[in-house]
């Protein structure tokens, strides 16, 4: 190798894999320098997960060749990968939620190990680098930011020299982002190169060294990304200028469209929340902000605004009408649409295909024609309006729900409920896991159906997307709702005290 | 009628006997399920078992090769499940129920000239000094091989699911397979291992059927068993301990209604022959409805194909 660059622990040249007709890389080249956060910069699709499945021996090239610590690497299974040192903390978490946070690191590991020796081991781990968790607690009861405390120690127990972090921020909270980044510095600084998968563009450029882009398959250059801004980054990353969407014109203060009083709800399981003191009240023309931490009350108070859950001691007026007994089909039908976080099995059947999935929440029966049966032009037009309006990257109509990637169900979802032009949209995590020129045309699309006269109860963990288009912003601590307040009056460090206040 | 008639020490000695057939078929079912995988045709290789066992120990003239042979013949069967279900990604549940009526139909041929035959004795083991405790030595400890080899698998299956690494990949592969594909498992192979050992115990549990329990040869004469073994895993949230008290509350009915209807009780007899499957059902559903702390129910992926996402 004429090129050899000094340092380097991980090369791959030449990288090539098709799916079928789809180029998922093409010609990839990169070079891992030891001790560096090296980012992997894309879109949804960009090839992304392509390379790192192929770096962590999941999936095989088509051809081209590896180098790990200068000996040829091509590894069969994950197996091989992490018994030559490379370690990975997938996206969407690779752990088993009926299973203890110990078996799931005592299951990833290669060799037996006595558990007095494992536990000794992850305390230290978790000790030195910041990992708090507890061990015995079941997956299933603990939040994002703990699950992926137990993958982090789970690949650094085998001591790799190269992780591979795989969007690793797109489920974690601002709080849980810093320490996972002293964490990922720590490690660079201790001699573990980390290849960063993210389309996070201001992250990439706090914790990065360097920054590898990706768009359609191919690598399109490498960057410093300290030496450049966000914007610059993420332009070059979409191949296209980006847009910031506005928040709504002044809303329209004398048409009040929905009130919510709770004074107190009891959640349905031990692991619930209490949601306490909630008042709120959301305006024609307005977008109401909710942020806070994961699991302080998002998902109850979801649930009753959506009545999936339906509570007596909760006052809900819908235009003057009270509607907290209704259950969301009624709901639906009165002009209110929803878009819950969990997109897959929530929102969205995954065994039905896109058609279907808008044919079911048809609360105004725009696609029913006499004696029940469906009007498939009429339902095909909408689908297809809602594909070709929210890039929604997927072969078609018919295509299952499941076959969809995580960011363009989302994609789907959103433009299916903002089709049915409700007069109040509620919608919780609207761009989780959407890349970033997706993010800001969803955004963009509720700022629209806003700005036409419906009111939006937008809850998101995200602050920059609640600060950027919310014409108000209350915060969830704890099952309680702070007093909404306008958002340009909101100032960041008060942001700060009001979310970790309460909540610890 | 004389309530007197009936000694105790001796129906517990003969439920177990008569439960040993469906403790077997139930754990080899439960790892089975652990692994993700749900077969349906447990009757199938449970009745395959019976014939096979027979027709062997008969010819051979020993019940432990009968067992052996009956061992064979379920796994034998289940292989052609795994082969359907894992490498042609057929539906489980309609592969499951072929099986059953396959393994019917061609026990029913296979078995035809054996009718009516004796079949060879097996010994019981008395275990020493235990064996002369009164009623409980002869209700515990004066067996045969089998029924102390049923006791031992539940305590070794559940050390295997629980405190054992092999058992920990096998539940992590039948709650989420998709994760255990992308930490390097070989998902159908750990299956395609589970399902083996499910056959086979399902086979030893006919295979008692037919050498022990009945002991002869007649066609269907499972009646329902696999069944049972079924709704066992089940309803003991995939538990072998659960499993076994599930599996002695089925066999003691039935023992305690035979011994009834032997001495004469005033109820109808349809009512009793009834009655093993109605308490077994009710006496399970109770115990799954109180809520003990890690219930957490069906393994994550039970009954769905692994597909391997490339």
């Amino acid at each position: 190798m004429n090129n050899k660059i000094e340092n380097t622990l991980f090369q791959c040249r030449a990288i090539n894999k098709e799916f079928g007709n789809v180029r998922a890389n093409n010609d990839i080249s990169i070079n891992v320098r030891s001790s560096q956060i090296h980012a992997l910069l894309g879109e949804n699709g960009a090839g992304k997960s392509t390379l790192v499945k192929i770096i962590y021996g999941l999936l095989q090239p088509d051809s081209g060749s590896m180098t790990f610590l200068n000996e040829e690497y091509s590894p069969k299974s994950p197996k091989d990968a992490r018994a030559l040192g490379v370690g990975m903390v997938f996206q969407h978490f690779s752990l088993f939620e009926p299973l203890t946070a110990f078996e799931n690191i005592l299951v990833g590991l290669d060799k037996e190990l006595g558990e007095k020796e494992l536990h000794a081991s992850v305390i230290m781990l978790s000790e030195s680098y910041g990992l708090e968790v507890n061990l015995s607690s079941f997956i299933g009861d603990l939040s994002a930011g703990e699950r992926q405390r137990v993958e982090i120690i789970r690949a650094l127990i085998q001591k790799p020299k190269l992780l591979i972090m795989d969007e690793p921020t797109s489920v974690l909270t601002p709080f849980e982002c810093e320490s996972l980044f002293k964490t990922l510095k720590k490690l660079a600084s201790e001699g573990t190169s980390i290849l960063y998968i993210s389309h996070k563009l201001k992250e990439i450029a706090d914790l990065c060294d360097t920054a590898s882009v990706l768009r359609k398959g191919a690598i399109v250059g490498e960057y410093d990304p300290k030496k450049m801004t966000p914007r610059e980054l993420g332009e070059i990353m979409v191949g296209q200028s980006l847009f910031e969407p506005k928040r709504p014109v002044a809303a329209n203060k004398s048409n009040k469209v929905l009130s919510v009083k709770i004074n107190e709800v009891k959640p349905d399981t031990q692991f619930g929340v209490t949601l306490k003191n909630i008042d709120l009240a959301v305006y024609q023309s307005e977008i109401l902000g909710i942020g806070g931490v994961a699991g302080n009350g998002q998902e109850e108070l979801m649930q009753v605004l959506t009545g999936e859950k339906k509570d007596r001691n909760v006052s809900i007026k819908y235009m003057d009408n009270d509607i907290e007994m209704l259950n969301p089909r009624e709901r639906r039908e009165i002009g209110l649409a929803f878009a819950p976080e969990e997109r897959l099995g929530h929102a969205a059947v995954g065994n039905l295909n896109l058609l279907e999935n808008s044919l079911i929440t048809d609360p105004k029966k725009r696609f029913q024609m006499k004696m029940g049966f469906i009007d498939f032009s009429e339902l095909n037009e909408y689908t297809n309006e809602i594909i070709e309006k929210f890039n929604v990257k997927t072969t078609g109509v018919s295509a299952l729900a499941s076959s969809l990637s995580g960011g363009n169900l989302q994609k789907f979802v959103v433009g299916r409920e903002i089709g049915q032009k409700p007069s109040l949209f509620i919608v919780n995590q609207p761009t989780w896991g959407v890349d970033a020129l997706s993010a800001a045309n969803i955004r963009q699309a509720i700022v629209d159906i806003a700005n036409t006269g419906a009111a939006i109860i937008l809850i998101s963990q995200d602050l920059d997307e609640i600060l950027e288009i919310s014409n108000k912003v209350a915060f969830l601590t704890n099952g309680n709702l702070s007093i909404p307040t306008n958002t340009m009056d909101i100032k960041t460090d008060e942001i700060g005290a009001i979310m970790g206040g309460i909540s610890d | 009628m004389d309530l007197s008639e009936i000694n105790f020490a001796v129906l517990v000695a003969s439920l177990i006997v008569a439960s040993t057939p469906l403790v077997l078929a139930a754990l080899g079912e439960l790892i089975v399920e652990k692994s993700g995988v749900l077969n349906l045709g447990v009757e199938g290789m449970m009745i395959i078992g019976a014939v096979t066992g027979f027709i062997v120990g008969v010819e051979t003239g020993s019940a432990y090769i009968g067992m052996m042979a009956a061992a064979m013949a379920g796994a034998l069967l289940s292989l052609l499940f795994a082969f359907i279900i894992l490498i042609m990604q057929a539906n489980q549940v309609a592969s499951g129920l072929a099986l059953t009526i396959f393994g019917l139909g061609i026990a029913a041929l296979m078995g035809h000239p054996y009718t009516g035959i004796k079949s060879p004795q097996i010994s019981t083991i008395s275990i020493p000094i235990l064996s002369e405790i009164p009623v409980l030595g002869t209700m515990f400890f004066q067996h045969d091989l089998i029924v102390y080899l049923s006791l031992i698998s539940v305590l070794v299956i559940w050390y295997f699911l629980n405190r054992m690494r092999a058992g920990l990949i096998l539940r992590s592969v039948g709650e989420d397979h998709d994760v255990a594909h992308s930490l390097g498992y070989r998902v159908v192979t750990i299956r395609f291992l589970a399902i083996t050992f499910g056959g086979a115990m399902a086979g030893v549990g006919g295979g008692y059927l037919s050498l022990v329990r009945v002991p002869q040869w007649t066609e269907g004469m499972t009646a329902g068993a696999g069944w049972i073994a079924l709704a066992l895993v089940v309803f003991s949230g995939w538990r072998p301990f659960r499993l076994l008290i599930g599996a002695y509350i089925f066999g003691g009915i039935t023992i305690l209604q035979l011994n009834l209807q032997a001495i004469g009780v005033n109820i109808n007899i349809a009512l009793l022959s009834m009655a093993p499957y109605l308490a077994t059902i009710l006496a399970l559903v109770v115990i799954s409805m109180s809520r003990f702390r890690g219930n957490r129910g069906a393994p994550g992926c039970l009954g769905r194909s692994f597909v391997k996402i490339t």
